[in-house]
């Protein structure tokens, strides 16, 4: 992390500004940045000059390997609750993952599963889902969350562990059935029960009757009350209106985006460049599901330009046409040490560099995954040509053009991210090139597992070396990790 | 790092049973008794060299000595308890059932046993049965003589007897329907259904069900009278008036005609005469159940149903050991590989289904689900089984398996290129099993790196209700592979039958000229309600033209061609119309359309005009059938008649109350079979000629 860096006083590395406002202490934190980094020399790359100090301080670990991973179809949330609970989803498409490992399930050291919603049926999902996979019952599972980031905390979470040398093998995932999201009873109604039921007499209980009203039979939808930010009370959409407004992101550039998300998606389901990753789940009804089921490669220009704002009515520009969707998924990825991979054989597809996660105002959420990324390839020396694909979650199309906008922003990388210059231009061939959470959906605790593995995946069918995937994280945090394909 | 690796539950588990106090107890043969510091005694059943309590003579006996050690301690309440893990007792030990043809005998030790249990039933301090597992039969009438009964979870409680041409006949009859309900007593000993605690609670036929950390203090409660019951006799008033029995009786009677005739299956008869008559008294009711039970027993029905369960257990003999295999990979998921992958992970077993149409795998899945629903008792049974079927669409899971099914169609090409594609990828000491209905294991072996561990394992259609599994061995099939196999029939509740490859192997071979005689009569212009209703008579569960459609008119025809090309049986020609169904997808009763049409539930429609069948249309049948089994052990295709009855009667459902198809034979009569085979030669064609294998068993041919 870079707090440590901090710590270990390189003269050369500018910390991040964290979790203060960040546009208003923009023009502060550049200056912290200059006093603390007179030796800055003009390197070509705009990030990064910390080669010999971090790289050395994050290697004494030991390295980490991504084996495999897969997912189920993302389900896109229909009227009614989807055919599989969160665990359902896990065990889904957990059993052909494990199934296709040449060790067995029980050989795993721990499983570690991020999700938001929980369920009251399946408390640490995690332990549930290791126990229904036929883990056994000595098999340790935790459930992690960082609200949208906790699929990718969960492999983070793992990565630390094995580099440690605390573990060699563990199941890391995510999973998310937002259309199980529960009705929440209204405060009001909470506390009227509670009164009622703690009435012993029928005079106190006729008395506490009386107290009962119509408005506190309206439940409210668990799943609006999740993605609203509880310190400003904004919903997501709107964050993602508030700096779509700040870097002069157009309804048009948004709907673009979102169009060509989804043409995306469709060619890489055509082309089988999903094959392994995704696999089929089946409902106990017989029903298949073989596909991300939000894909609509058959809408145009026209048909988004026809969608009314959702969030912000009437002027916004946020349409459900070029917002992620409310969707069922799970995604699961296997990590291991050398060690472990000479033990049982495995062959990595890529190895985990580092991980950084960075905060900043709520409302602005949307803008953190240039916070972490640019931390990590600072601390890497790394510069934005050395990065051959990127996974930037689309939360909204206005939130990831407003992350590239702010990136080619002379201010903002200045002050914000404490760079010399404009990062520069992050070329769209190289950004989430087979669609996103515009197209596939996005259940939030799963989306980070899922960025991390087809970012891996999607390098090498492109015969790539080095990605990041980074998400944006409701409550204003933002979660980013390098990996190098092996 | 963990520090243990074992189950730490299982190595605490022998502590979670409550047998009452262990110090200085008296050890009986059979059963221990003692008496803890609460005054309360426990008689604690542990049936010598047996794995399950059952009840004999030695051990009724011994019951009767132990009552009277009880008497004498002072004990202020008795507890009835079996330390076997299975269960309670299973019923009564029927070994001592076989052979016995004097019913007077019979009726001397009845009347002996059931002043043991009255003797029970009228101890002055409060009894109490606690019951965990199997309590059946002669057991539940042991708790029934109890003045409580408490369950376990675990427990399931019923009387089994008229499977075997029976009733219950150690006090069953008038304590149940003195206890409960009349009419849901009734139907517990006509079905011969079993109960689970829940539901026996529910019933009033046990009076608490509760957890093994609780039965001590329960059995103290209900000693100091302080357990609530809840019993659903009630209704016993209104059926202790006669006019209320007999209209429940002439209900009983129709509903029982619906599953078993009264000329084959008298027992459940004789059990709604015996409440009619004298349901509410309980002196009368017991003397006559003594008597019709003892009539019973040495019937030709009772002693050949016991004859199949001795089968049972002899074909279940062979399938003792340990197969090793805990993980099953399912090739083919059509009917056949769908059922038999949720059937396994059913029983515990991890399975991965695979089939090149990922459809099929799913719908495999919904039917697995479906049959989940109506087969296993909770929710987390349910879900746990789920999971354990994986539906396997790259088929991945032949790497894991230490069993690999195929059921792909039943072409030896189009098994051998699956053969082809997974024997690399195999665990080296998994088996490869086929399922195939016919096809020579000689033929599939052929080019397979290790044949030693091919073998066919034949289930049937429809494979949780068809029992018998054919193992098929060939000539380079390793004994280790055949025992393997046998034990895995066992932890799948199967039965194997060892049969050598030869086309058809035994069963699809002795039912080819049956259902192919069943065709001829159809050309002839029988309506095929004539055809079924002939051998249903006869006592088969379905005639042969429904069975036909049940077996899938495609794989019908399938063998019966493939038959007609191998062996030189005389199977008449094959229908052109037969052909024509098939090409045209009426396929019998998974289309919904074969030779009858079916409703949504897949029943057929049959007309209910059909005239009534001709005297000689069931040997015309059935006799083809018994002299291809004659032909089989001469071919040495099964190793003697007991095991050929036994495999015809669990696979194809053949007149159980008959004994099997050979025991059929010699109670009829060599010589009689011969005669009619002959008359039938003369009338109808050579097919009918007397294979030379009668004369083994005495007849001249």
């Amino acid at each position: 992390m870079i707090v440590l860096s901090k710590r270990e006083i390189r003269p050369d590395v500018s910390p991040m500004s964290m979790g203060n406002d960040v546009m208003a202490q923009a023009r502060k934190s550049a200056a912290t940045a200059k006093a603390k980094s007179p030796t800055r020399t003009a390197r070509k790359t705009t990030t990064g000059r910390s080669r010999n100090a971090n790289q050395t301080a994050a290697s004494s670990g030991r390295p980490v390997y991504l084996i495999d991973g897969a997912r189920t179809p993302f389900l896109r949330a229909r009227s009614k609750p989807g055919p599989f609970t969160p665990v359902d989803l896990a065990v889904q498409c957990g059993r052909p993952l494990l199934t296709r490992q040449p060790f067995s399930p029980d050989e795993l050291d721990t499983v570690i599963l991020g999700c938001v919603n929980v369920i009251a049926d399946e408390m640490n999902p995690a332990r549930v889902a290791a126990l229904r996979l036929g883990m056994g019952a000595a098999m340790t599972a935790l459930t992690v969350q960082i609200n949208c980031g906790s699929g990718m905390q969960s492999i983070d979470t793992a990565f630390r562990t094995i580099e440690a040398g605390k573990a060699d093998l563990i199941f890391a995932g995510g999973t998310e059935a937002l259309s199980h999201a529960p009705l929440v009873l209204r405060k009001q109604a909470v506390e009227w029960f509670s009164h009622f039921a703690t009435a012993k007499t029928a005079w106190e209980r006729t008395a506490a009757l009386a107290g009962l009203r119509p408005e506190m039979a309206k439940p409210v939808i668990g799943l609006e009350r999740g993605l609203t930010d509880p310190i400003t009370e904004l919903n997501m959409g709107q964050t993602a209106e508030v700096i779509g407004h700040l870097f002069g992101i157009t309804r048009e550039a948004a709907d673009a985006y979102a169009l060509q998300s989804h043409q995306r998606l469709a060619r890489a389901q055509n082309n089988g460049f999903l094959k392994g990753e995704v696999i089929p789940a089946v409902a106990r009804d017989g029903v298949l599901y073989d596909h991300d089921d939000g894909v609509r490669p058959d809408t145009s220009m026209g048909k988004l330009a026809n969608l009314s704002p959702v969030f912000e009515k009437p002027y916004g520009s946020v349409t459900a046409g070029n917002s992620s969707q409310i969707t069922d998924g799970a995604c699961w990825a296997v990590l291991a040490s050398e060690q472990a991979m000479k033990k049982h054989r495995l062959t990595p597809l890529a190895r985990i560099i580092d991980s950084e996660w960075s905060a900043l105002d709520p409302s602005i959420m949307g803008l953190a995954p240039t916070l972490c990324s640019t931390g990590i390839m600072k601390r890497r020396d790394l510069s934005r040509e050395d990065i051959d694909l990127w996974e930037l979650n689309e939360a909204f199309a206005a939130q990831v053009l407003a992350c590239l906008a702010a990136w080619e922003d002379e201010e903002y990388c200045r002050n914000v991210l404490g760079l010399d210059g404009v990062f520069g231009h992050i070329d769209r061939d190289r950004l989430n090139v087979d669609g996103g959470a515009i197209s596939l959906g996005h259940p939030v605790g799963t989306s980070g597992n899922r960025l991390v593995l087809h970012l891996v995946n999607a390098m090498r069918r492109l015969g790539l070396k080095r990605g990041i995937a980074t998400e944006c994280i409701g409550g204003g945090q933002g979660g980013a990790m390098l990996l190098e394909v092996a | 790092m963990p520090v243990t690796k074992a189950s730490v539950w299982k190595i605490l588990a022998p502590r979670n049973m409550e047998l009452g106090s262990r110090t200085a107890p008296k050890v009986f043969t059979h059963s221990r008794l003692s008496k803890g510091s609460d005054d309360i005694a426990w008689l604690v059943l542990d049936r010598a060299s047996e794995s399950t309590n059952t009840l004999s003579g030695a051990v009724l006996a011994e019951l009767d000595t132990a009552l009277g050690d009880v008497e004498g301690i002072g004990a202020k309440g008795l507890v009835i308890r079996s330390a076997k893990t299975g269960g309670f007792i299973a019923g009564a030990d029927i070994r001592d059932f076989k052979g016995v043809t004097e019913s007077r005998e019979v009726e001397t030790r009845m009347k002996r046993a059931h002043e043991i249990v009255d003797r029970l039933a009228a101890l002055s301090i409060p009894t109490v049965a606690a019951i965990h597992g199997h309590c059946l039969g002669g057991g539940l009438e042991i708790a029934l003589a109890c003045k409580y009964r408490i369950a376990l979870g675990d427990a399931k409680l019923g009387f089994p007897e008229v499977r075997l041409g029976l009733h219950p006949g150690l006090g069953g009859t008038f304590r149940l329907t003195a206890l409960i309900d009349p009419v849901e007593a009734m139907t517990m000993m006509l079905t011969g259904k079993t109960v689970h605690a829940k539901k026996a609670k529910a019933l009033g036929l046990v009076d608490a069900v509760v957890e093994e950390r609780h039965v001590e203090n329960a059995v103290r409660a209900a000693v100091a009278g302080k357990m609530k019951t809840e019993r659903g006799n009630w209704k016993s008033g209104v059926f202790g008036l006669s006019p209320a029995r007999q209209l429940a009786a002439r209900q009983m009677r129709t509903e029982a005609g619906k599953h078993a005739p009264k000329k084959h299956y008298p027992a459940p008869y004789r059990l709604i005469d015996l409440w009619e008559e004298h349901g509410g008294d309980t002196k009368a009711m017991q003397r006559a159940e003594i008597t019709s039970f003892s009539e019973l027993l040495v019937s030709e029905t009772a002693q050949n149903l016991v004859r199949v369960f001795f089968l049972r257990e002899n074909l279940k003999g062979s399938a003792k050991g340990e197969s090793g295999i805990r993980y099953v990979h399912v090739i083919g998921s059509g009917t056949m590989g769908g059922d038999i992958a949720a059937w396994c992970a059913a029983q515990g077993l991890r399975v991965t289904l695979n089939d090149l149409d990922r459809n099929a795998i799913a719908r495999a899945i919904g039917r697995a689900a479906e049959f989940y629903d109506k087969k296993l008792h909770s929710g987390i049974e349910r879900r746990d089984a789920l999971d354990r079927l994986i539906p396997d669409f790259d088929g991945s899971g032949v790497a894991r398996a230490d069993l690999v099914i195929e059921a792909v169609a039943e072409k030896a090409d189009v098994k051998r290129k699956v053969f082809d594609g997974i024997a690399a990828k195999m665990k080296k000491d998994a088996i490869l099993a086929t399922n195939t209905s016919s096809i020579p294991l000689e033929v599939l072996r052929d080019d397979l790196a290790f044949p030693d561990r091919l073998v066919g394992l034949h289930f049937f259609n429809p494979v949780a209700k068809m029992e018998l599994v054919e193992v098929v061995a060939h000539d380079r099939a390793s004994q280790s592979t055949l025992d393997r196999v046998h034990a895995f029939c066992g932890a799948i509740e199967r039965l194997p039958v060892a049969v050598k490859s030869a086309p058809g192997f035994l069963i699809n071979r002795a039912l080819t000229p049956y259902l192919t005689e069943a065709f001829v009569m159809l050309d002839e212009g029988t309506p095929k309600e004539t055809i079924d209703h002939a051998v249903e008579d006869f006592g088969m569960p379905m005639g042969p033209i429904e069975l036909a459609d049940r077996v899938g008119l495609d794989i019908g025809l399938e063998v019966v061609r493939m038959l007609r090309d191998k062996l030189d049986d005389p199977i008449p020609e094959i229908p052109a119309w037969l052909e024509e169904k098939v090409e045209s997808g009426e396929t019998g009763r998974k289309a919904g359309k074969g030779l009858y049409a079916y409703d949504d539930k897949g029943k057929p429609k049959k007309a209910s005009d059909a005239p009534a069948p001709g005297a000689e249309m069931s040997d015309r049948l059935v006799l083809p059938m018994l002299n291809t089994c004659v032909r089989c052990l001469r071919e040495g295709i099964v190793e003697d008649e007991d095991t050929l009855d036994g495999a015809m009667i669990f696979a194809t459902g053949f007149a159980p109350f008959r004994g099997g198809p050979m025991h059929y034979a010699h109670s009829r009569g060599v010589a009689d079979i011969l005669e009619a085979l002959k008359q039938l030669e003369q009338k109808h064609g050579p097919r009918f000629a007397p294979d030379k294998g009668w004369e083994a068993l005495g007849g001249k041919t």
